[in-house]
């Protein structure tokens, strides 16, 4: 962090309008690129690795732009970003499990009704 | 030089980097050097929020993944009938866009709240409030369609069963955040434009004294409700 932005904050954020309406622009230009991914009908991994990166690339906008995350010294920034993280573990023990469930219902009850 | 300069009241001198992470930790009083405890705490309910929502989005997922019977298409249910012909996902995506557009006048109220602009603030307050109205209005209208439909949470015409449970979980949720969220927004805005930020007059609950960075705190919660949405929108819509 730069010292220029540690003044800013001494009484709160400062920052031109021009940047939030170029970052309402983007967000805006982003919904309707992950909404193509759909009326196009683009399938498979490609269609995956669109939304999920069409995802990141907003979320990414409003939390360091509009929350002005990208502003706050790295304590709160490692703070509240880090343990989403942890979320990662908990879909990796998910996707085990769930793969367990459909093989046994698979298994046991046979095919889909 | 380091190791001493978080005690010192100039904030040019304080550390950046990992090294001011640690500084800031391992320092007297107060963890967040620029934040006010307001917005750290603004910030933490979030983080538990976050967790509230992802557990959502992660039971779905499990669901989904669990079950041998096909997943109805979310682009075939959520299409509209509009000119003679099925427009896929239509309305979510109008949705996207009118809660998107929310957080920009939102973002721009903080600003103008900042430059101590009270009626330019109070009116992006409620022309975000506004667009969050209008956004809980089509949900509501979405609602209504699927359960004409026959969409439960036990059961629904287009294929698995537990779409319905994880459709009307997720976005109940959301849209009671974004309710509540227009509640607060109002709030606010009225405080702005009675101008209780700028003669600092305490709020009829915490008696505390009123500061413009109430409406950035009142940010922090709108954005995240686009934030969440943002995430539905991918993986519950487009999935």
């Amino acid at each position: 962090m730069s010292e220029t932005t540690v003044h800013a904050q001494q009484s709160g954020q400062h920052h031109p309008i021009r940047l939030y309406l170029a970052v309402w622009g983007l967000l805006f230009a982003l919904s309707a690129f992950s909404y193509m991914v759909d009326y196009l009908g683009i399938q498979g991994y490609l269609r995956w690795s669109l939304i999920l990166l069409f995802m990141m690339l907003k979320a990414g906008l409003i939390v360091a732009v509009f929350m002005h995350m990208a502003w706050e010294r790295l304590a709160l920034v490692y703070a509240i970003l880090l343990p989403p993280l942890l979320v990662l573990v908990f879909v990796a023990l998910m996707v085990s499990e769930s793969n367990y469930t459909i093989f046994t219902r698979l298994a046991f009850f046979g095919a889909a009704s | 030089m380091t190791p001493t300069v978080q005690t010192h009241s100039d904030p040019d001198l304080r550390s950046a980097g990992l090294r001011g992470v640690a500084a800031d930790f391992g320092s007297d009083q107060r963890a967040f050097k620029t934040a006010s405890w307001g917005k750290a705490m603004m910030w933490i309910f979030l983080l538990s929020d976050t967790f509230v929502f992802g557990c959502f989005l992660l039971a779905y997922m499990t669901a989904r993944m669990s079950t041998p019977v096909a997943w109805p298409n979310p682009s075939e249910v959520f299409a509209l009938h509009v000119g003679g012909q099925d427009v896929p996902l239509i309305l979510i995506a109008i949705m996207t866009f009118v809660l998107i557009s929310s957080s920009g006048t939102m973002a721009m109220a903080v600003n103008f709240g900042y430059r101590r602009e009270r009626s330019k603030t109070a009116a992006l307050m409620l022309a975000t409030a506004l667009l969050g109205a209008t956004f809980v209005g089509m949900q509501a209208f979405e609602w209504t369609k699927l359960i004409s439909e026959g969409v439960r949470p036990w059961q629904n015409p287009f294929g698995a069963a537990q779409f319905g449970s994880a459709f009307f979980m997720i976005t109940g949720f959301h849209g009671t955040h974004v309710t509540i969220g227009v509640i607060f927004l109002l709030i606010v805005a009225r405080k702005v434009r009675r101008g209780d930020f700028d003669e600092e007059r305490r709020g009829f609950f915490t008696s505390r004294k009123g500061r413009y960075e109430a409406v950035e705190i009142m940010g922090l919660y709108w954005h995240f409700v686009d934030l969440v949405w943002v995430f539905i929108f991918a993986f519950f819509y487009l999935w």
